[in-house]
């Protein structure tokens, strides 16, 4: 009976692993799905800015302006950037999570609604910082 | 009678309680909740975060009185702190489904109540900042 779990030389036979993330090829699905975790985190760090901000105009012209400065340096606007992507890409994962709820979405075209969850986080990123720097312009 | 530790026709569940859930480690009991809040905090903050949105671009070059003017006005500063709760509670939860996959014992017990002291933090801070927008905006309208 036993004889299932010995080899030929009657040593063990290794256990049958389930699929786990060292051994699994990445699929778009599991990678979003990952994004959605790590974008949530991101998140917490421009919440952090964005309430550093509101703090400086709530304490007065001084610190505004220090503020204004620090948000226009173009380091700190690649960070603010990054964190606008991160923003949509959550909030579009958020849609693919409510279309889950709602029943849907677990078919073939999870795929398809996982490609767009990235590719809309990008489009959108850059059409609203194209607005901001063409506002700041004009 | 038969020992309500007996399970052993393989049928009957044991009627005891078991050790883990004694010791806290098994349901927190409040799963359900708060998968339902995290929906519902998802749902406000993408309504909020695309109005928001378009106020943080009208932000980008003002000077200060036309700053607190703007997030001082209740259009803004309302539908503003009512996405700082929603955020807040949203992200105080996700955090904590986060911590509780990954960190155990009292490490993650401990993470766990800086986690909610963290958000109330955040939170408190921002709606104070709001506040005070608010009354300088509504300062500015009365001296007028
Ligand atoms: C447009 C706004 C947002 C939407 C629609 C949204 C949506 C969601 C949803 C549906 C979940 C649950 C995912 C799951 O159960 O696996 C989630 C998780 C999470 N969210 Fe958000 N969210 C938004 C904004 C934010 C913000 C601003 C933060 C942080 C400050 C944040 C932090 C998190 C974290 C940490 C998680 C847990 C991630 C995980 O368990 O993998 N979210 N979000």
């Amino acid at each position: 009976m036993a004889s299932a779990d010995l080899d030929a030389n009657g040593g063990r036979r290794p256990r049958p692993l389930s699929p786990h993330l060292g051994i699994y090829r990445p699929i778009v699905t599991m990678v979003m799905s990952i994004m959605h975790r790590v974008t949530g985190m991101m998140n917490i760090g421009g919440l952090l800015l964005v309430v550093a901000y509101l703090l400086a105009l709530a304490a007065g012209p001084e610190s505004f302006a220090t503020a204004q400065a620090f948000f226009g340096h173009w380091l700190v606007r690649v960070v603010l950037v990054a964190f606008t992507w991160s923003l949509i890409h959550h909030a579009l994962g958020g849609v693919r999570h409510a279309i889950w709820d709602l029943g849907h979405g677990f078919g073939k075209e999870r795929e398809n609604l996982a490609w767009m969850t990235l590719a809309g986080s990008i489009l959108i990123t850059v059409a609203l910082w194209a607005l901001i720097v063409v506002l700041e312009v004009i | 009678m038969r020992d309500p530790r007996d399970n052993s026709d393989g049928f009957s569940a044991p009627h005891r309680t078991s050790l883990k859930t004694i010791r806290g480690l098994g349901s927190a009991r409040s799963g359900t909740e708060h998968f339902i809040q995290q929906r519902f905090t998802a749902l406000a903050n993408f309504v909020l975060v695309i109005v928001l949105a378009f106020v943080a671009i009208a932000m980008s070059g003002r000077s200060y009185t036309e700053a607190v003017a703007l997030i001082g006005s209740p259009w803004v500063a309302v539908p503003l702190a009512l996405a700082i709760i929603s955020v807040c509670l949203h992200m105080k939860i996700g955090v904590q489904v986060v911590v509780e996959d990954y960190v155990h014992g009292l490490a993650g017990l401990t993470l766990l109540i800086l986690n909610a002291v963290f958000a109330a933090l955040v939170g408190g801070a921002a709606l104070f900042a709001v506040v005070k927008i608010l009354l300088a905006a509504l300062s500015v309208q009365v001296a007028e």
